[in-house]
């Protein structure tokens, strides 16, 4: 059976669309209530944020649209010390769609959010004209202890930046699949709960945290160090990168400094405290790869140290990263 | 120390006479963008880039062409993806592909092949673009298409040679002291091709593979040939590169296409540079021939001087100003390989 | 302008390879090349150019013997 224009005109065939899919498999005590807001309560300072997710192919090794539809969203509330709270999720689906599909997408995204601890609380559903692809919106709120202040502003001179795994998982699982490259290459699609909230835990001297999803790490830098108006230097040698992907990107021409995650991020952390937070890093499933990739000093810009010893300037990332002959 | 220690040690504290060597190959240009090897070497060894990026060369009314396919009825073109952001004489192919032209971004032009089959009432335009590594996988593809009898593929080509154009840079670039010479060309021309312009011009040539240290080590080659007035072509890509080339690949591109002037943007016309579809194969051509009238260049785009070797790009008034990789006005800024794009990337250092 | 990577014929299939490059397995035209199975090729836009006449590793070692030869250091 396939979703059709009917399904989004907010009558009887929406109601069962609504239930037979999404309250089904996202119940909890306030989506059950089905009014038309979700009332909260919160404690203190909020988080609040929201992301779309328009990825083709909808499913892929590792997740598929509805878990980064989750992950995106917990992990930017994550990345400003926030405990994920509560989600809302609005689809935008094309006619055509194939309702098991949907309904996938909808199991996904329920295990997602078990395993982030969110509830989703409210949601919208439209119909449009198409062929049988699905965009979806997530916005996030999570709860900040009063004492937690995550800026890039807090940058100091000596603080260490920690990556917490390979580089540009999901980038090349979504390329390998468009591309018809056979390999493992998995999408990274996760919420960062367990490292995020560890760190915290743990009194550990985070001074900021960005996730590296689209522009990947070139671009998460650039902007960290813009923020708090200080250098940050790499050391290439340092970076991990999966053996497959960096093999794509060999292929493509592609860098990994440049490819997108959807499950790893970076944290600028005091010098004092880099040996305990690699350690914490490697404790946690998430974090096995973790490494301390470089170091901030006095300056502006990002700067690559290479394997040979070169120094190469790192900007933000130009243009979409096609893969080219030359 | 490693060997690989001792040769930095002495690149780094080179202190004899200036020397000014080009790579040739936008591939090169990357791989040393990459590894940062400029601020590795003395000031006194100045590395330029080359006309070696076939995007960069290519003159706006091909792209033109190309958006006048896009946007003709039962037509589809096909490309590398670094030709959809260089702009022609109003939009680039990406523009076109935005208001509905029909645009496919491959990574093999081979992939065409079966679209081509499944879809017989579209006839495929192949921007066919590219130095020797290339040219043979269209010769190769009018191999396939004329054994399995498919007729709607045609290839408008921009194809160009290397050693007519590194004539050209020996003639009148005086201030070239030697030359990074392409690892991946010279595996289908062979290493022997810059024998004469070696031996004629008083040029060393060093054929070079892509690693780091490939490169590094071509440097040393050029700088030594140099202080021991040598002027020979040093094959160190040997495992890929042989001294006749693949000989196999030169005969199909033979087969199909010869050689004639062709335009390069930002140079002009040089004579045997460019190779065109014989006339027996002309149904697979898109009317590549095209008469290129004199080729506005935009005012204070100084990509032909950073192309020849002439100045760095960051010499260029436009460069980082109005030219940026975000509204890029010369194609050297556009292109993945182009000199001004990677050296505005890599923060417009010089060593 | 040349893009290309070395990868490990895995099997061969008419005119066309399976080839392992760290991993990845993609295919490759064989029409400009005479190769056979366990064969290194240079694969550039999903074409053989060439095949290796050793393997890559021992290269750079080859290269210093002979720079050393060249230059009689």
């Amino acid at each position: 059976m396939l979703i059709r224009m009917a399904h989004g005109s907010g009558g009887k065939e929406t109601s069962t669309l609504i239930q037979q899919i999404f309250a089904k498999h996202f119940h909890n005590p306030i989506l059950n209530e089905m009014e038309d807001a979700a009332v909260l309560s919160v404690k203190g300072k909020i988080a609040f944020t929201t992301d779309s997710f328009v990825v083709t192919p909808l499913f892929f090794r590792g997740g598929d649209i509805g878990r980064l539809a989750i992950c995106g969203t917990v992990n930017d509330l994550l990345m400003q010390g926030a405990i994920p709270k509560y989600l809302t999720a609005a689809f935008i689906i094309e006619e055509g769609m194939p309702l098991k599909d949907l309904e996938k997408i909808a199991v996904s995204m329920s295990e997602a959010a078990k395993e982030a601890g969110v509830m989703i609380v409210a949601g919208d559903t439209k119909v449009i004209e198409g062929n049988g692809g699905i965009y979806i919106n997530t916005s996030g709120i999570g709860e900040i202890d009063d004492n937690l202040i995550m800026s890039a502003k807090n940058c100091s001179v000596g603080d260490i930046v920690i990556l917490s795994g390979t580089l540009g998982d999901h980038h090349a699982c979504i390329l390998s699949h468009r591309m018809g490259i056979e390999n493992t290459i998995s999408s990274d699609a996760t919420p960062l709960n367990e490292p995020v909230l560890a760190l915290i835990k743990a009194g550990i001297k985070v001074k900021a945290m960005r996730d590296v999803t689209r522009g990947g790490l070139g671009t998460v830098l650039n902007e960290m160090a813009e923020a708090s108006h200080k250098k940050i230097t790499l050391d290439e040698q340092s970076l991990p990168v999966g053996e497959e992907v960096r093999g794509l990107c060999d292929i493509l021409g592609l860098d990994p400094l440049y490819m997108g995650n959807e499950g790893k991020f970076i944290a600028v952390i005091e010098q004092s405290d880099k040996e305990k937070a690699l350690k914490l890093f490697h404790t946690t499933e998430i974090g096995k790869r973790a490494a301390i990739i470089g170091e901030v000093s006095e300056g502006e810009g990002v700067t690559l140290v290479t394997t040979l010893g070169g120094s190469r300037h790192i900007d933000v990332l130009y243009g979409e990263g096609l893969p080219r002959i030359c | 120390m490693s060997k690989m220690q001792q040769i930095l040690t002495y690149l780094k504290n080179y202190d004899s006479k200036p020397v000014k060597l080009m790579e040739v190959c936008g591939t090169h240009t990357s791989a040393i963008a990459k590894s940062g090897i400029r601020s590795l070497l003395s000031p006194k060894i100045q590395l330029c880039s080359g006309p070696g990026c076939p995007v960069c060369v290519t003159p706006k009314a091909y792209i033109d062409k190309l958006c006048e396919y896009a946007e003709a009825p039962d037509t589809v073109v096909a490309t590398f993806g670094d030709m959809i952001r260089v702009p022609g004489s109003q939009l680039s192919l990406a523009e076109v592909k935005a208001r509905g032209g029909k645009i496919e971004i491959f990574y093999s032009p081979f992939e065409m092949i079966q679209k081509a089959i499944d879809h017989k009432e579209i006839t495929y335009i192949i921007a066919a673009v590219g130095f020797e590594t290339t040219t043979p996988l269209y010769a190769l593809m009018i191999d396939q298409l004329i054994e399995r009898g498919i007729t709607n593929i045609k290839f408008l080509t921009a194809l160009k040679g290397m050693i007519p154009i590194l004539e050209v840079l020996c003639t009148s670039e005086h201030t070239l002291d030697g030359f990074i010479a392409p690892g991946h060309v010279s595996a289908i021309i062979g290493s022997d091709a810059y024998s004469l312009l070696a031996s004629h011009f008083h040029k060393p040539f060093a054929v070079a593979g892509f690693s780091p240290e490939e490169v590094i080590l071509s440097i040393y080659d050029l700088i030594k040939q140099i202080e021991c007035d040598k002027h020979e072509v040093h094959n160190l890509y040997p495992e890929v590169v042989k001294p006749l080339g693949n000989l196999k690949a030169q005969r199909l591109i033979e087969k199909y296409f010869k050689t004639a002037h062709t335009h390069w943007r930002g140079i002009g016309e040089v004579e045997g540079s460019g190779l065109y579809l014989r006339a027996e194969y002309k149904n697979f051509d898109a009317d590549s021939q095209l008469s290129i009238s004199e080729e506005k260049v935009p005012l204070d785009c100084k990509c032909q001087e950073v192309i020849r070797g002439r100045i760095q790009s960051s010499e260029c008034k436009l460069f980082g100003t109005s030219c940026t990789p975000e509204h890029p006005v010369g194609p050297c800024m556009i292109s993945g390989e182009g000199a001004c794009g990677i050296w505005f990337r890599e923060g417009g250092k010089a060593c | 302008m040349c893009l290309a990577i070395v990868g490990h014929i895995q099997s061969i299939q008419g005119s066309k390879a399976k080839v392992n490059y760290n991993g990845n397995i993609l295919q490759a035209e064989l029409g400009i090349v005479e190769a056979k199975e366990g064969d290194y090729i240079l694969i550039h836009a999903g074409c053989a150019i060439e095949v290796l006449t050793k393997a890559k590793a021992l290269e750079l070692e080859d290269l210093f013997k002979e720079l050393q030869e060249a230059f009689n250091e």
